[in-house]
């Protein structure tokens, strides 16, 4: 119960710190801190926010696996869903800020060979569903195995989310790089994991991976 | 700067930078200063004309726009210039360590004058004018600058380039230390040193083309391209070659600084063209720096009159 509780305090301020890149921004934009061209400083650093997002999350598993803290699991959700909060954010700027609601000029986007604009809708629209059903009730309702198998998507976002922010850049591919090796030793781990793990007697493979 | 300015200097070389962002402001303060002059005067009723006509600056000249202008630190401190870092305000944050003077710029090729000249020798007895450009960039923003320069076709007239000359090329400096951007890293900007443009000779004696030592009536900071660099506002913005130290005429097309990067990307003409989108975001509209929406982009960003006939005949789709 003592356990539980310290948990439960510590979520709340991890719930804060989540809304600090918000609260920087939206401080920034009204005390004119951004540069010249704001809507691309509020594109860019929403969709940096979503992808940073998107790796903390994925990092839960792996952190809470190698250094035996299995109670991380408990931010994951929260983790998971601001990452969806951040591309939220990020996709209403590019068809607000950006487009002005000039729905033919999207679908223009969207429709002509823009790789670009598709990956990047494409990472967020596969967050939605996880979105959803992020709740209690919709594990139980799904069950856990094909609530997991959906859950899973989140790769799919995430290299969609990285090879997005690739095409973004006109030439200096490596920040976009570092994501992708990050994702890399991400993906890497879970892989890795499940080799060992398929190897070890089933008596076993409840217990934390160290 | 050791730039020598032509003894007609223009009015607007001399208005102080903030009077020139607002000039209905300028023009209100100036009215009750010279008002109240004029009261000890005997012609008061002369003292209306007079501010007013040093309140427009020179008078608009052919080339000029009369749109409003982008706040000089807007043009300062949003830059693209790669050999200063790729972030937007990396060039004011890390250009001031770079000597623009003294500078000297070397004429090579099929040239009846090859040489290297002291910047000053080279542009001896050329007037600057100012010229209020629109400057489109590739990633779709865009501003509206008082430039001041020399028309490029009177530069190149002074050096007499010959009849088998085709193109002009021209080169940025390479100068690591002073330039962050140049110095080796495991990813780089992707660009190759040094920063290479060129026009077709027709191009480059379009008067519209102009080689670029100051801004809003100042000397070009160093962000923005001290201590000459080229402007041809009909293209996207970074045909602009900042910091020359080499014009090279050659009867081959020169490979081009972006053109080399990404060929499929851009093109040796970079002319703007709100039909031929960039393969990864549409040209069809930009958003000019201080405006909340975008606004349409036109063709050949609204030179279509001095520079189309330039093109005639040529698919633009191909030759982007």
């Amino acid at each position: 119960m003592a356990r539980f509780n310290r948990w439960w305090i510590f979520k709340p301020v991890v719930f804060l710190l989540c809304l600090v890149p918000m609260a920087w921004l939206l401080w920034d934009t009204f005390t004119g801190n951004l540069s010249a061209n704001p809507v691309e400083d509020i594109r860019n650093r929403t969709g940096i926010w979503t992808l940073r997002f998107l790796m903390i999350t994925l990092g839960v598993t792996p952190v809470r696996r190698l250094a035996g803290w299995p109670s991380l699991i408990r931010f994951r959700r929260m983790l998971g869903l601001f990452a969806f909060f951040y591309a939220f954010v990020h996709f209403i700027t590019y068809i607000w800020l950006d487009q002005a609601f000039a729905w033919d000029e999207i679908l223009k986007d969207v429709t002509t060979t823009r790789p670009f604009i598709i990956s990047g809708l494409a990472s967020f629209i596969l967050l939605i569903p996880l979105a959803i059903t992020s709740t209690r009730k919709w594990i139980g309702r799904l069950g856990g195995k094909r609530w997991q198998m959906i859950h899973r998507l989140i790769y799919l976002s995430a290299v969609v989310g990285v090879l997005h922010y690739y095409w973004r850049v006109k030439l200096d591919v490596s920040r976009p790089l570092a994501y992708g090796a990050v994702l890399v030793v991400l993906l890497g781990f879970r892989l890795a994991a499940a080799a060992v793990y398929d190897r070890r007697p089933v008596s076993v493979q409840r217990a934390p991976l160290r | 700067m050791l730039i020598k300015r032509a003894s007609d200097i223009a009015s607007s070389e001399i208005t102080p930078e903030d009077l020139f962002h607002n000039r209905r402001e300028f023009i209100k303060k100036a009215s009750a200063v010279l008002g109240i002059a004029a009261a000890g005067a005997i012609l008061p009723a002369c003292s209306n004309s007079t501010v007013s006509g040093m309140a427009q600056g020179k008078p608009k000249g052919k080339y000029d726009t009369d749109e409003k202008q982008t706040p000089f630190d807007d043009v300062t401190h949003y830059n693209n210039y790669y050999e200063f870092g790729t972030d937007k305000a990396d060039p004011a944050q890390n250009s001031g360590k770079f000597k623009p003077t003294p500078w000297t710029v070397s004429v090579e090729g099929m040239v009846k004058k090859p040489a290297s000249y002291a910047l000053d020798d080279l542009l001896k007895g050329l007037t600057p004018e100012e010229r209020v450009y629109r400057m489109r960039c590739v990633e779709a923003w865009s501003m509206v600058i008082p430039w001041t320069g020399i028309p490029l076709a009177a530069i190149l007239a002074k050096l007499e380039p010959a009849p088998s000359a085709k193109y002009v090329e021209f080169k940025t400096i390479v100068r690591p230390d002073e330039m962050p951007g140049q110095r080796p890293s495991i990813f780089g900007s992707g660009l190759h040193w040094p920063y290479t443009e060129g026009l077709r000779m027709d191009e480059a004696m379009n008067p519209l083309a102009i080689l670029v030592t100051g801004v809003y009536g100042k000397p070009l900071p160093n962000q923005n391209g001290a201590p000459i660099r080229l402007v041809t506002p009909w293209k996207y913005g970074f045909k602009g070659v900042k910091s020359i130290v080499k014009i090279r005429f050659t009867d081959k097309q020169p490979l081009t600084a972006w053109n080399e990067a990404a060929p499929q990307e851009y093109g040796f003409f970079a002319n703007v063209n709100p039909q031929v989108d960039h393969p990864r975001w549409s040209q069809a509209s930009e958003r000019r720096i201080g405006e909340f929406y975008k606004r349409r982009t036109l063709m050949f960003n609204g030179y279509t009159e001095q520079v189309a006939q330039l093109y005639s005949g040529i698919d633009l789709r191909k030759f982007y």
